[in-house]
């Protein structure tokens, strides 16, 4: 019942039949790609890069765990144990070699044990495969352009446009509140896209938490980013770098298409370029 | 229509490559030698802009629109600060 109700209001367009029968007959589920109410985990990953965060986290969060419960019941055993009605003399001991190195060296190899997979992750992301599609992206105050320069008609021209917030009087039914954008960002999945990401103005952060993307927009800087989208979907973020008045106002919405059906948005959109 | 399908055939995933001279995030130097690599081609081939429009695709899909009109401007104005074309 809390799935349905947090998770309701993102919608999913399966296309194949199986899965399509298989969510409405079986279970009534969306993927989590836009930040919903009271939400308290990740949004679902869309990319391996989503993946392997929500993986690291979840190492990460085990260990956390063991050192809170672990802190807090010595925290609790020594108020109980030695408070001064209970121990009204204190102790005086001053130096314990054998506990001291004990207390150094269990957290130095914890964090040794953290630094295993939190590598592994950060050098995966960096690496280097040739892209097949460049989507620059350049942050203005308060809303985003998009230019897709690989496909050019005769004259240089190319898909340009820019990406406003809708307002809440343009919104339709089942539409997401400070998510939802006139011109939504097309890409392909199974396809390795670089973003490229700039800013003509003040710093902004282009981000989209199920693609595990994070990439600060700075004037005078050309951030490359990586992505491979697995799913077909459209996914939200916004704006995580303060950048005036509407920076809570300026959100990012990628719809993901199948080649075919990006090829053919392409063809469309530079025949609108052409006329 | 005929239109979109000829279109469609001409549309190939094809983009800037990544290139090892330049590992780093920001992606400034790559731009700015891919632009005057085309420069460099226009000058090699006498100012023939068919022979260099691979060089000018890695540049234009690469660099931002107003960095490509800027420098475009420049070169037109004779105040470009990289590679000279003697017309």
């Amino acid at each position: 019942l809390w799935l349905l109700t947090t998770r309701s209001l993102v919608q999913i367009q399966p296309k194949e039949p199986l899965i399509k029968i298989t969510y409405v007959f079986f279970f009534k589920s969306c993927f989590c790609d836009a930040a919903t109410p009271w939400q308290f985990g990740l949004q679902d990953p869309a990319t391996p890069i989503a993946e392997g965060i929500i993986k690291f986290h979840h190492e990460l969060i085990f260990i956390l765990v063991f050192v809170v419960v672990f802190v807090s019941w010595m925290l609790f055993r020594i108020l109980v144990r030695f408070n001064i009605e209970v121990h009204p003399k204190p102790t005086d001991v001053v130096h314990g070699t054998t506990i001291e190195i004990i207390w150094t060296l269990i957290p130095a190899f914890i964090l040794m044990v953290i630094a295993v997979p939190s590598f592994a992750l950060l050098y995966s992301v960096d690496e280097a495969v040739d892209p097949a599609v460049t989507l620059k992206i350049v942050g203005h105050q308060w809303y985003w352009s998009y230019e897709y320069a690989d496909y050019q008609t005769e004259d240089g021209d190319f898909i340009m446009f820019d990406s406003y917030m809708l307002p809440e009087d343009e919104l339709s039914l089942g539409d997401l509140r400070l998510l939802e954008v006139d011109n939504r960002v097309v890409l392909p999945v199974d396809t390795h896209i670089r973003l490229v990401v700039t800013s003509a103005d003040v710093l902004h952060c282009w981000t989209i938490p199920s693609f595990g993307v994070k990439m600060d927009a700075c004037p005078g800087r050309l951030n490359e980013a990586s992505l491979f989208i697995q799913r077909e979907g459209v996914f939200y973020g916004q704006c995580s770098e303060i950048c005036g008045v509407n920076h809570g106002f300026m959100p990012i919405a990628v719809e993901a298409l199948s080649l075919e059906d990006y090829i053919i948005w392409v063809s469309t959109q530079l025949e609108d370029v052409l006329f | 229509s005929s239109t979109p399908s000829r279109k469609m055939s001409e549309i190939e995933l094809k983009t800037t490559p990544r290139d090892p001279r330049f590992p780093n995030t920001n992606q400034w130097q790559h731009c700015w030698t891919r632009y005057n690599e085309w420069v460099l081609c226009l000058k090699r081939t006498g100012l023939d802009e068919d022979a260099c429009k691979q060089q000018r695709k890695f540049a234009t899909a690469l660099c931002p629109a107003e960095a490509v009109e800027k420098w475009d401007e420049q070169r037109e104005n004779g105040c470009f600060a990289g590679v000279q074309v003697d017309e």
